[in-house]
């Protein structure tokens, strides 16, 4: 059983502008948590501020470790891995190689200065989970967009992360897709944690577990779907946001 | 005490030909983030201008004068051809823009080696500029720095404030700014960076050819003159930090001082060396130079 | 034919090529020039690494080169003088009246080779890891590469005394007991420079095709995603980059005897940004593309400035721009294209159809 995300207090501050806000944020082992809000409510920032990429104050546990002041690839092999908006694989690399590499964190030597010979299990079931088997030899830039993002979540789980967390996975993807998509990520939750944060409301509904809305920072409200959106407070946010947009 | 204050000045007249040099460089590499090896050469251009100008117009001081801005269009035209013919096409890549440029660089030298000769040239500094100027009088001798270091220093503050100044107030240098920070935004406001970045160039360049008119106050003029102090002006604006003039402006003044110091406790060649070492040391301190321009961007 | 057996046929070939075609066809002049341009395409084998694998632009490979070769030298100096005796460049400046201390260990010769590869490795590891940790890169890297060539060269000039100054170290007669002026002695060390080379393009090839070869490639083209893949980029750039020094210092080491001098103009900025034309001209991320490129190009300078030498520079600037600005790949990119329009019938690299595989993707 992976542990749980722990985080109290977390700060992020970019020169007197506070990004993310004093956000306390609970997510229990197994869960598939999704994390929504306006733009600029401090989604990413806090993705950001827990795989170490901005230096952020407070607290992030993941289990019983610390993760802030510690260095992205530490963080990483702690087995908390993420995504980026947009799709981020070695397109000059083929689909195999992305994925030998993903799975590759720990070793040694003598192993990175040898060739690969045949195809590492964990890899190959990896391919099967997300569908690329038959593109193994293809150039990852030549996939196709949703299949790049399927591409990176295969990374995370040849990872072996624990903790995954995934930056609007399946943005620009077709219905089909996002199903194929949330499947996925209903499949891959219960042994590992998993946190999405996605704009998508349809989406959200049909596959969260249970959803954290920010707001400027701030943690605005926490349930389950049905409760976030029957908050007053959520509804004015996102009702008022749409007024002002419209 | 004279000592000290004497090479104090050196330091700072060092500094001044070094900024005079890097200010050009902060908007091409700084602001544009293109790293031009011909730089060195626009420099050169402007060093041939003056002369040039000396031998048609004679009398030294006239054809100074003249030389500084005519040296700034000189530069500045060569900028914008480069920048229309080759860097346009390669904003993305910016490694190799530095490797096409030396290129241009070698063709630019060689042509100057053709048209004026490979032995260096010489121009005549006014008369105002030949002596020099003490600064302080004191028990055990005096502290004098020489008139053409004086007038490069204020040249380079000059140019200094007409850039801020520029950059600050005028729409060009809005326009500038906005397109450093982030051209997709800004071309969708409707500035057209095309023109913004061929704007900026000119200047730039032109700065460069500003920078070689002063360096004839100091010594010969040859195709290779640009070649060895560009690295130095790079040095500069790397440690100054990207996008932002006012580290240039530190950074070369103290790399002067420091140049200088240590010169004069050690030899030249050991002072290079030490300065080197100081720029690594320094980034570990701050791997972005002293200033940037913070986003939140995944770079 | 699988990929190993064409490699091996390649090996081969090349083999043939330098060790018996070369010497037959090639006057003593010739073979000799050969063997200074091979020392180049060494250089090149671990500039192609370091920059067409790795993404890091070295403009100071001349510092590595430089410092092997002086290594070499320094030994070869002491040898020609004799047991306790200084080099004839100290007499004659006369401002020393026993060896430099730092010159002392040269005398031995396994230290002296050692040095020549281990001496510019140790640099590029301590620059390396300083420069790599903080993520200093890209342009950043390459000036202050460059910067090193300098502070370099002027070091040496300023320290005649103890290293030639400008002149460098030259008159070098002999090589661990052989004369260099012999025509048979030459001919053997371009045959230990042809070995070398072939030797070290099987080692970078071994690295090209290894896990480390593939990361190296993710690094260049997405360094922030494999430190989140649990990576250190640093490390990664690392090694490259002091695989690169060791190639180019043995280079150096091996110029010495081939060609009996080392200067500072050798090692200074121009030639170590030649050093990358080659490089690129050959296409900076193929194995053969480099060593192909520098020997054309240090083949072509010789062809050209003997007869013009203006005509070089101008050719070798439009070499530069043309090359890096239109064909990045390299030729080798233009005999990629050619083998694939005969080879394929289709284009394979059309973006596949963007139809979802669900089924796949829930199992």
């Amino acid at each position: 059983m992976s542990g749980g995300l722990r985080i109290r207090d977390l700060r992020v501050v970019f020169d007197g502008f506070v990004a993310v806000d004093g956000v306390d944020l609970d997510v229990a082992p197994g869960d598939l948590r999704f994390l929504i809000g306006p733009n600029g409510a401090g989604k990413t920032t806090l993705v950001d501020a827990v795989t170490g990429l901005v230096r952020a104050s407070g607290s992030a546990r993941f289990g019983e470790t610390e993760l802030l002041g510690r260095d992205v690839h530490r963080i990483v092999r702690l087995g908390v891995g993420r995504t980026f908006q947009t799709a981020a694989v070695f397109e000059e690399l083929t689909v195999l190689q992305n994925l030998d590499i993903a799975a590759g964190a720990g070793r040694g030597p003598w192993t990175m200065l040898r060739r690969r010979r045949g195809i590492p299990d964990d890899v190959a079931k990896a391919l099967e989970t997300i569908g690329l088997a038959d593109r193994r030899d293809d150039l990852a830039g030549t996939l196709a967009h949703g299949q790049k993002q399927w591409l990176e979540i295969g990374m995370l789980l040849v990872q072996d992360a624990k903790l995954l967390l995934l930056d609007e996975p399946v943005a620009g993807m077709s219905h089909e897709e996002r199903e194929a998509t949330g499947a996925l990520l209903e499949a891959v939750s219960g042994e590992r944690t998993v946190v999405v944060i996605e704009h998508d409301m349809d989406f959200l509904r049909r596959f969260a577990r249970t959803v954290t809305v920010l707001h400027a920072g701030k943690v605005l409200s926490e349930g389950t779907v049905a409760q976030v959106q029957a908050d007053p407070r959520v509804q004015e946010v996102y009702l008022g946001h749409a007024a002002k947009e419209a | 005490m004279t000592v000290i204050l004497g090479q104090l000045f050196t330091g700072v007249s060092i500094g001044a030909v070094l900024l005079l040099i890097a200010l050009g460089l902060s908007l091409t590499f700084g602001q544009m983030n293109v790293i031009n090896m011909a730089h060195g050469e626009f420099i050169m251009a402007g060093a041939y201008t003056a002369y040039v100008l000396q031998q048609v117009l004679t009398d030294a001081g006239m054809s100074l004068l003249v030389a500084l801005p005519v040296a700034f269009v000189v530069a500045g035209l060569l900028g914008v051809l480069l920048e229309v013919l080759l860097i346009r096409r390669l904003y993305l890549r910016p490694l190799d823009t530095l490797l096409v440029t030396w290129g241009v660089s070698l063709i630019l030298q060689q042509l100057a080696r053709d048209v004026f000769g490979a032995p260096n040239v010489q121009t005549r500094a006014p008369d105002l500029l030949t002596g020099s100027t003490t600064l302080l009088r004191t028990a055990d001798g005096d502290v004098s720095i020489a008139n053409s270091r004086l007038f490069i220093l204020a040249l380079a503050v000059l140019a200094v404030l007409a850039l801020t100044a520029v950059l600050k107030w005028t729409p060009l240098g809005r326009r500038i700014r906005a397109v450093v920070q982030n051209r997709d935004l800004a071309a969708v406001s409707g500035i057209a960076n095309g023109r913004v970045d061929r704007l900026t160039f000119f200047i730039g360049s032109g700065l460069a050819g500003v920078a070689g008119v002063a360096l004839t106050l100091l010594g010969p003029i040859g195709p290779t003159m640009g070649t060895n102090i560009i690295i130095d002006a790079f040095l500069v604006v790397v440690v100054g930090g990207i996008g932002q003039i006012k580290g240039s402006v530190i950074v070369a003044f103290v790399l002067g001082m420091l140049q200088s110091t240590v010169e004069y406790l050690t030899t030249l060649s050991v002072a290079k060396v030490i300065v080197f070492v100081a720029i690594v040391a320094f980034l570990q301190w701050r791997p972005q130079g002293m200033f940037t321009l913070r986003t939140r961007s995944l770079a | 034919m699988s990929a190993r057996t064409r490699a091996l046929a390649g090996f081969a070939a090349g083999a043939v090529l330098l060790f018996a075609l070369a010497p037959t066809v090639l006057t003593d002049f010739r073979l000799s020039l050969l063997a200074k341009y091979l020392c180049f395409a060494i250089v090149a084998i671990g500039v192609g690494l370091a920059w067409g694998r790795g993404g890091l632009l070295t403009l100071g490979q001349g510092v590595f080169f430089g410092l092997g070769g002086y290594a070499m030298a320094m030994h070869l100096k002491l040898a020609d003088a004799g047991p306790g005796q200084m080099p004839d460049f100290m007499q004659l400046y006369g401002q020393l009246d026993e060896l430099p201390a730092w010159w002392r260990p040269f005398e031995n010769p396994v230290f002296a080779l050692a040095a020549t590869m281990l001496l510019p490795m140790l640099v590029a590891f301590g620059l390396g890891s300083l420069v790599f940790r903080r993520r200093v890169r890209g342009a950043y890297f390459a000036i202050l590469s460059q910067a090193l060539a300098a502070a370099m060269v002027i070091l040496l000039i300023g320290q005649q005394g103890t290293t030639g100054g400008t002149n460098g170290l030259t008159d070098i007669k002999g090589f661990f007991g052989y004369a260099l002026d012999d025509p048979v002695n030459q001919r053997t060390v371009y045959f230990i420079i042809a070995g070398v080379l072939l030797a070290l393009l099987w080692l970078a090839r071994q690295l090209m095709q290894s896990r480390y070869g593939e990361l190296l490639v993710a690094v260049r083209d997405g360094e922030e995603r494999v430190r989140f893949l649990g990576y250190n980029p640093a490390n990664v750039k690392l090694v490259a980059y002091v695989v690169a020094a060791g190639m180019a210092g043995l280079a150096g080491a091996l110029f010495v005897p081939a060609v009996g001098i080392i200067s500072p103009a050798l090692i200074g900025i121009v030639p170590s940004i030649e050093l990358v034309i080659g490089v690129a001209v050959g296409g900076r991320a193929t194995l053969l593309g480099p060593v192909l490129g520098a020997v054309a190009v240090a083949w072509a300078k010789t062809a050209l400035s003997e007869r013009f030498p203006g005509t070089w520079t101008y050719a070798q600037g439009l070499m530069f721009v043309l090359v890096v600005a239109f064909l990045p790949g390299g030729l080798a990119s233009l005999w990629g294209l050619v083998r694939r329009r005969a080879a394929t019938p289709a284009p394979t690299t059309e973006p596949a159809p963007l139809a979802p595989e669900p089924r796949k993707v829930a199992a």
